[in-house]
This record gives structure tokens, C-alpha cells and sequence, in this order.
């Protein structure tokens, strides 16, 4: 009897057939819901830095070195992939592509960064516009900011023109370690 | 050059020793995932041992807590020469969203020398299986540092500036 129920267990073992995927050497495809490593469009990016302001692991900087060109530094390293960059951009500059593939030796090569060019309004001076309706007005860091690229910091501090001063100082900001 | 130093560090089988170091268990269950008949990886030699002194890699999921940091650092030297450590998941790399948080090294690296980081939170398996095909030099790199530029420098409004400064300048020697 057992070798009759060994049997049966072998030709139902065999009906599946192979499972495994040949993944490594061919592709697979991911989910149509799949949130992978997030691109940005800079074409579309007006620099509003709402998704710096909203990314949960602050790991989209800015930092402004003048009055027109902002720094924007995404760093892969410590992104969770959770798509509220791409879900809070007025201008939809952010989309998660289907990217999963991002082993590395080099932790570097996963980071974006992006120089963005702010026109100055002539009115007050501004990078750009707050209007009570906009959902940048949402965001709690206006104004210019300067967090610490290198060190990967965000530095939450802001004014309301552009300091050297405070921009000197932060270029230094160093994390605080254990 | 480092795949190469690991398929001659390692021309048999790997094996995997894991090490969880206070991961929220996501990474864990994709590493478990990895070893099921879907994701063969035994296709490739790996084997999961369960103490550090039999394996010859480490993977290490989770930000380095307090707690963990002395027991991660006596798991790595039980491990006998040569052995590779694998980052697994967004934690290891950075220290995810905990990166300045009290309890937290932020990022394994500060515990252990890493050799490959696997980012995702957590990564596919399909992810962690690149990594390893990466290790040993199977499949190519494909990640590398985007620069984006919206505007080329310098911007020729200064540049007019700047002439139309030096055409006044030409005026006042005129005048002179």
C-alpha cells in the first residue's frame, strides 16, 4: 500500500512540471503596480522640493548655491520606495519605473542628482510664487534651503533669502554619530 | 574586479549564513523566498547554514541596531577567511528611514565592511538573486549615477549682460 500512496505522490509531483524561474539569465517581468527606483523628469521639474519636503526617508536634497541654480540629490541608499515623491509632484516630473535591478558594489551609483534652474521673480525676489491654493503652499520648508549633499544630511532650516552665511555654515554641518 | 577575486575566492559552493540585525523582517522573508524551489538559487551552490562559522557569506538585513552591533561584529569574525557580505534591503545601505535615529549605527557599513548592497525595501528576490548573479559575475552592472542638468552654463542672458556692461564701459571713454 505505502509504495501505491509513494507513487501517487511522484505522478502528482511531476504535473506542475518545473516552477523555477531561469530569472539571471532571463528577464522577468514585475507587477503592473510595481514601485521601482524612482526617475525624474527634468524637463517637468519646476524645484518646488515638495518631494524633498514629503520623502519620509529625506533622501531627495536640495541645496541652493545661488539664487538661480538649485541642487537636487536623490540617493538611492536609503529610499523606501514608497512613491510619495512621485504622488506629491504638481508637475508628475517623478514616475516609478519598473527599475529593480540596482545591486552595486558602489553605493554612489545609485543617486541622481539634478541642477535645476530657478527664475527669479521680479516682484519679490523669490524663486517662485506661493499661492494659498497651490500644494506647495502645504510644504513646511519654504524658501531656500541648503542641506549637506556630501555628508547626506538634511538640514532642517530655511530662510527667507538667500544666506551666505547660513550656506557656509551648513556645507560643514557634519551628522551626528553614534 | 571583484567578481573576478570572487569566483576565485569561491569556485565551489556558496554558503549563506544570515544574519538579521534588527531587520523588520521584510528582507528576511525575501531571503527565505529566494531559497524556495521558485527562485532556485541552489541552482547556483548557495546554501543557507544556520552558524556564521560555516559560511562563507553573510547577509546581513536591517539597520545595525545598538543591541545588535557587538553580536554582528563577533558573527563577522567567526566567519572564516575569505568571506563576501552582502547588504540586503534599503536599511543595510543607508539605514532607510532610521538613518539619524538614536538607537541606529545607520547603515551596516559602519559594523562590517560590505562588498554588494542590494537596495529595495525590501528587494525583490528577483533583486537579490541579481545581486548574487552579480557576485559572481553572471549577469552586467546596470545601476550608475544620473546627472541631470536642466540648463547649460554659463546662461547667455549674463553673457549679454556682461557685453552690454562693457559697451557702457566703451561709452564713458568715449565721453572722456
Amino acid at each position: 500500500m505505502w509504495l501505491t500512496s509513494k507513487i501517487k505522490q511522484v505522478m502528482m509531483a511531476l504535473t506542475p512540471g518545473v516552477v523555477t524561474l531561469k530569472y539571471p539569465f532571463e528577464p522577468h517581468p514585475v507587477p503592473p503596480d510595481f514601485r521601482g527606483q524612482p526617475s525624474w523628469d527634468h524637463h517637468k521639474c519646476i524645484g518646488c522640493g515638495g518631494c524633498a519636503a514629503h520623502c519620509p526617508a529625506r533622501t531627495i536634497m536640495v541645496r541652493d548655491i545661488c539664487q538661480e541654480i538649485r541642487l537636487m540629490l536623490y540617493d538611492g541608499g536609503r529610499c523606501t520606495y514608497c512613491g510619495r515623491c512621485a504622488d506629491v509632484c504638481p508637475e508628475d516630473a517623478i514616475t516609478m519605473t519598473e527599475n529593480y535591478e540596482l545591486a552595486t558594489e558602489n553605493k554612489r551609483d545609485i543617486t541622481q542628482s539634478m541642477e535645476l534652474f530657478m527664475a527669479t521673480c521680479k516682484r519679490c525676489g523669490r524663486c517662485y510664487e506661493h499661492e494659498t491654493t497651490n500644494a506647495i503652499d502645504r510644504m513646511s520648508m519654504k524658501g531656500y534651503r541648503y542641506d549637506n549633499l556630501e555628508m547626506r544630511a538634511f538640514i532642517p532650516v530655511s530662510t527667507e533669502h538667500l544666506d551666505t552665511a547660513l550656506l557656509e555654515k551648513t556645507e560643514k554641518h557634519k551628522r551626528p554619530e553614534k | 574586479m571583484l567578481s573576478n577575486l570572487a569566483k576565485k575566492m569561491f569556485p565551489k559552493s556558496l554558503w549563506v549564513y544570515h544574519c538579521n540585525s534588527g531587520a523588520c523582517n521584510g528582507c528576511d522573508i525575501e531571503i527565505l523566498n529566494v531559497l524556495t524551489p521558485f527562485y532556485d538559487v541552489e541552482r547556483f551552490g548557495i546554501k543557507l547554514v544556520t552558524s556564521p562559522r560555516h559560511g562563507d557569506v553573510m547577509l546581513i538585513s536591517g539597520a545595525v541596531t545598538r543591541p545588535t552591533l557587538p553580536l554582528v561584529k563577533r558573527a563577522y569574525a567567526a566567519m572564516p577567511e575569505p568571506k563576501i557580505v552582502f547588504g540586503i534591503g534599503s536599511c543595510t545601505i543607508g539605514g532607510n528611514m532610521w538613518f539619524d535615529c538614536y538607537n541606529v549605527c545607520g547603515g551596516a557599513e559602519k559594523a562590517v565592511p560590505v562588498n554588494y548592497f542590494v537596495p529595495g525595501c525590501p528587494p525583490r528576490p528577483e533583486a537579490i538573486i541579481y545581486g548574487v548573479a552579480l557576485a559572481l559575475g553572471l549577469v552586467d552592472k546596470k545601476s550608475a549615477p544620473v546627472e541631470l542638468k536642466q540648463m547649460e552654463f554659463p546662461i547667455d542672458m549674463y553673457e549679454r549682460k556682461k557685453a552690454w556692461e562693457e559697451r557702457n564701459v566703451v561709452y564713458k571713454l568715449l565721453e572722456d
